[in-house]
């Protein structure tokens, strides 16, 4: 069901790991969605001078984080803030559509990492709408 | 050590189980040179009539029931629907309210939200967090509007094995009718429909080592059930369409094969279930065993890994060419996990970090060490990524 590139990418991810030091910590998800992220930043002026994260979920999840951490390096924060996960998505080469939830984790945990940053430097966070990964209902019990 | 670039290790039997060569043999002649229709009058149909005759009397055997309690359908699914949908329908005048346990195969409890929208009452049975139905909870629940109990005699994710005779011993203790599910017990546990209060029993193929879409349900003789299939008169006038001729012979060779030596067979199985228990256990910390410790399906060992997601130990697994199952919401496109390992207690963690794997035939001892081998890196890989794994926690060091 998953494309080779996003085996690939879950199988040998980058950027995987804590960051003691970090500037910005994000993190979102929780375990009745069966994905969690959390995005340490680096920041050096207004660009992410280094980026890990660590995922617990699927696949999309582990791929999307490792994918999206490799994209924002580099980027200044107003660059990073503005990547979606449709972007996400494409550099991996597509989703199944089923997985395309665990790819708005990935940019979600962005978002806070930098809206960490900012709160940190005493700057008002950007408003980051909550996307959420579950939907709002929960789901009735059989 | 397994040699796993020439085959894959298959551990998902629950999913479905390879076809035996015997079976292939003795479905081979009825696709082409005894194709003839079982209800054409001629002398060319006997063959394939005969050949209906003697499987149906094959599966009779395997649960102690006449031939003619035995009716073939399309699968599991199918033989459940017809069994829950037929039962009540029938019987409506009667009472309108059906008992199941949370823990069934979503062919019984997807039928059961079918028949409340039709304006039935539904009561699900709790389960103990070894995942068993107490039969007291069966008395509880069953009032004179009862007219069936609906409970599987083994569970498909965690193997759990249910107490099927007392449970149908209440039903008929009440005037309701039981059905079990039997679909994965079928050739691991003993039947004797008669001994175990059954009266409609649903079984599939292709879970014991015979062809996809064949299945059949076990009736009562007498027992009170509509139509499901609306057509031709086959099976008595109950179950309408042409016989799946090739299907119906393989389904009865299959299941002779698979009733011959429950026993040894089990132990067999079991063995090599119960050393890959162990070493997985005491290989891997943060590890559980979910579902009963001896009440449990010889070829069925569950885990749940803390800190790790089921789909990915899965993935991880297929690219060293084993092939499992988990009970992780990611797999399955709902974002639920499995209601069975959430009904036997288990934290939503716990339950997305589950890892099914069903031995079957082919199995070896060799594929039980290549999964040991192979099962703790990849556990502790991604517990490496999990931002859940405590400091230190549940890692084995790197290799
Ligand atoms: C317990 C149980 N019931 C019913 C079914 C459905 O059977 P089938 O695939 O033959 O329709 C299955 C198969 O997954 C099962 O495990
Ligand atoms: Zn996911």
């Amino acid at each position: 069901m998953y494309t080779e590139r996003v085996i690939a990418e879950f199988t040998n991810p980058e950027n995987v790991g804590e960051m003691a030091d970090a500037d910005g910590v994000g993190e979102v998800g929780s375990p009745t969605c069966g994905d969690i992220m959390k995005i340490y930043l680096k920041v050096e002026g207004d660009r992410i001078a280094d980026v890990r994260f660590q995922t617990f979920g699927c696949a999309a999840a582990i791929a999307s984080s490792s994918m999206a951490t490799r994209m924002i390096r580099g980027m200044t924060l107003a660059e990073a803030w503005s990547l979606s996960n449709g972007d996400v998505v494409e550099s991996l080469g597509g989703l199944p559509p089923a997985k395309v939830h665990c790819s708005v984790l990935a940019s979600d945990a962005i978002r806070a990492a930098i809206n960490d940053w900012r709160t940190r430097q005493g700057l008002p966070p950007w408003d980051a709408g909550s996307r959420g990964c579950c939907g709002e209902a929960e789901p009735e019990n059989g | 050590m397994n040699d796993q670039a020439d085959r894959p290790v298959y551990m998902d039997h629950a999913a479905t189980t390879f076809m035996k060569p015997e079976v292939l043999a003795a479905m081979a002649p009825y696709f082409s040179q005894y194709f003839g229709n079982p209800s054409s009058l001629y002398r060319f149909s006997g063959e394939p009539r005969k050949g209906v005759d003697a499987a149906r009397r094959q599966v009779a055997a395997a649960l102690g029931a006449n031939p003619e309690e035995i009716y073939f359908c399309a699968g599991g699914s199918e033989a459940d629907n017809w069994a829950i949908k037929g039962v009540a329908l029938a019987n409506r005048k009667r009472g309108d309210h059906i008992i199941t346990s949370a823990i069934e195969h979503h062919a019984v409890l997807h039928t059961c939200e079918w028949l409340k929208r039709q304006g039935f009452l539904v009561t699900y049975l709790p389960v103990d967090e070894f995942g068993r139905v107490d039969p007291g909870s069966v008395e509880e629940a069953i009032t004179d509007r009862t007219t069936l109990v609906s409970v599987m005699t083994a569970n498909n994710e965690i193997g759990t094995i249910q107490p099927v005779a007392e449970i149908g011993r209440v039903a008929h203790d009440h005037g309701a009718l039981f059905h079990t599910d039997a679909v994965q017990a079928v050739g691991a546990v003993p039947i004797d429909v008669d001994a175990m209060n059954i009266d409609l029993l649903s079984l599939s193929g292709h879970k014991f080592y015979g062809p996809k879409g064949t299945g059949a349900l076990y009736v009562r003789r007498g027992t009170r059930l509509e139509n499901l299939v609306h057509g031709g008169g086959q099976e008595r006038g109950r179950r309408a369409g042409t016989e799946n001729v090739p299907g119906i012979v393989g389904l009865g060779r299959a299941i002779e094969l698979a009733t011959a030596d429950i026993e040894g067979h089990n132990r067999r199985i079991a063995a090599m279930r119960d050393r890959l228990i162990r070493g997985v256990l005491g290989s891997i910390p943060d590890a559980r065993l979910n579902g009963h410790p001896t009440e449990r399906l010889a070829n069925n060992a569950n885990f749940s890994f803390r800190y790790v997601e089921g789909e990915s130990i899965l993935l991880l697994l297929d690219a060293q060419g084993i092939c499992a199952s988990t009970g992780s919401a990611c797999s399955s496109g709902s974002l639920e996990p499995s209601h069975v390992l959430l009904a036997t207690g288990l934290s939503h963690e716990e339950a997305h970090g589950s890892l099914r794997l069903t031995l079957g035939d082919a199995n070896t001892e060799d594929d039980v060490d290549y999964v040991l081998s192979v099962l703790p890196d990849v556990i502790g890989r991604l517990r490496r990524i999990s931002p859940l794994t405590p400091p230190g926690a549940g890692v084995r060091e790197v290799d």
